[in-house]
């Protein structure tokens, strides 16, 4: 078995077991968002604080570290733009 | 009659099952009247007859707990209690079930507090009926010893794979001396052979058990749930029927008296069905065409075995020994005004209220049930609301 998504009752494994491994990835936590959070590159100082703090880790790490937001999994609690001591990160409300 | 008889209280009984299943794990917290069972099983443990681990746990919830997770590696496991310990237990009854973690408990029914009582209500029973476990009914000690063997083999069934309680009501049942026929260990061990685990603790197969699931899942989970215990229906009949053929003891789900040809009957669970039998037989001499149905099973109900039971009768009088607060009936006459409803042919049902907190249920206050089923049966009328009886006004 490869993935369980939108599998049938039928199909599932009894009792929620989930015999593979990694199957959180499938499990896109960025729809449960409500504000955004918008970077703005020019403003960013590479501090990684944003990345330090995010729960989810939703802050994706480059090589030369600066960041970019993994909207996939971001489920826009705000952190990263509260702790930005350059408020380079904007909340905004998702389809705004 | 396969075995060798002896005389065993109702408690030592069950413990005697659950040491010839060959358990792996307890985990049981002492509880009137349900102790015996937990002491007796500690002892076996401790004198080397029974190799398993023993879990003394600081309470029931912590019981289950721990009897859920070694349920899940794989293990055979036992656990057991009654009344406060069962309520104690409430949310881990929901949690093994969903993880279809396959424990087998004994509860010696007895009733809720407050006020604190030791004695049997089925209450704790009836507690249970929602919550995914197959309950089974003992009538007597032979019963509670037979049902508990039984019950393994129901819940670790690869199309069951559900807990199962086995119901055994308080001092009437647990602390009665009675005798009865045990098998040879070999015997069992052919009845029932080791438990085949689905998904055994394994780490090279690792799995996630318990995992969060939300709207896109959890109802798929809950359907499913549904179907197994729908589907433990079949293998219950199966296994009642190897049992019965094993041991020359009848299991049915659903047990008759006079049913045939009766007019009127009491429909009844646990020991009382003796003393409702007693009274019936005695009737039936006098001419009066009386019958009794009980419930070996109570979860899955055995619904089209109780229709088909129930088509010539005109009233049945449903015994609740609990009480369903501001519910139009108890819960055993839920059960079967559910069942019946959408019948052509149906008996008036009405409720009668017996027997809490260990009251004696007397042939004198059966004798009045039966009266009051023929008249129900004969003015076409029934009562407005239940009926209580034993009681003092």
């Amino acid at each position: 078995m490869s993935s369980l998504k939108g599998k049938g009752w039928k199909e599932l494994p009894i009792g929620a077991v989930i015999p593979i491994p990694a199957t959180s990835m499938e499990y896109k936590t960025g729809n449960w968002r409500a504000l955004k959070p918008v970077l703005d590159q020019n403003k960013c100082i590479k501090c990684l604080l944003c990345w330090v703090h995010c729960p989810e880790p939703a802050i994706i790490r480059h090589e030369d570290d600066s960041v970019s937001i993994d909207y996939d999994y971001c489920k826009g609690c705000g952190i990263c733009s509260n702790v930005c001591p350059v408020k380079a990160i904007t909340m905004v409300m998702e389809g705004e | 009659m396969r075995g060798r008889l002896i005389g065993l209280n109702g408690d030592t009984a069950v413990a005697y099952a659950v040491k010839q299943a060959d358990v792996d794990v307890i985990a049981a917290y002492p509880i009137t009247p349900q102790t015996i069972i937990v002491e007796k099983l500690s002892e076996f443990v401790n004198n080397g007859e029974l190799n398993a681990a023993f879990v003394p746990v600081e309470s029931e919830h912590s019981a289950l707990s721990a009897s859920v997770g070694a349920a899940l590696t794989g293990a055979r496991v036992f656990t057991a209690t009654a009344s406060q310990g069962l309520a104690l237990m409430y949310e881990i009854l929901w949690i093994a079930s969903s993880l279809r973690a396959t424990v087998v408990m004994a509860l010696g029914n007895r009733a809720f507090s407050a006020p604190i009582n030791i004695h049997c209500s089925h209450d704790d029973a009836y507690a249970a009926r929602d919550t995914g476990w197959i309950e089974f009914f003992a009538e007597n000690v032979q019963e509670a010893y037979d049902l508990t063997l039984q019950a393994f083999k129901v819940s670790e069934d690869k199309q069951v794979l559900l807990p199962s309680i086995v119901n055994l009501d308080g001092f009437i049942l647990t602390h009665s001396l009675e005798g009865l026929y045990v098998l040879d260990d070999k015997d069992v061990r052919e009845f029932l052979p080791p438990k085949e685990p689905v998904y055994p603790v394994d780490p090279e197969h690792p799995v996630t058990y318990g995992p969060l699931d939300l709207y896109d899942y959890y109802i798929e989970h809950k359907r499913q749930q549904a179907e197994a215990m729908r589907n433990s229906y079949s293998t219950i009949l199966k296994v009642f029927e190897e049992y019965s053929e094993f041991t020359g003891r009848k299991y049915e789900p659903i047990k008759t008296y006079g049913i045939e040809d009766a007019e009127v009957a009491i429909a009844i669970l646990g020991s009382s069905a003796g003393t409702a039998r007693y009274v019936a037989r005695k009737l039936r001499k006098e001419g009066k065409k009386v019958g009794v149905i009980s419930f070996t099973l109570y979860r899955p109900f055995p619904a089209s075995e109780l229709r088909k039971l129930t088509r010539g009768l005109k009233a049945l009088a449903v015994m609740d020994r609990s009480y369903s607060f501001g519910s139009p009936g108890a819960q055993l006459f839920m059960d079967i005004a559910a069942t019946l409803f959408n019948e052509k042919e149906r008996p008036l049902l009405f409720n009668i209220i017996y027997g809490l907190g260990g009251r004696d249920l007397k042939p004198e206050h059966v004798e009045y049930v039966f009266d009051k089923a023929f008249e129900v049966a004969e003015t076409g009328e029934t009562p407005e609301s239940e009926i209580w009886i034993g009681v003092r006004e």
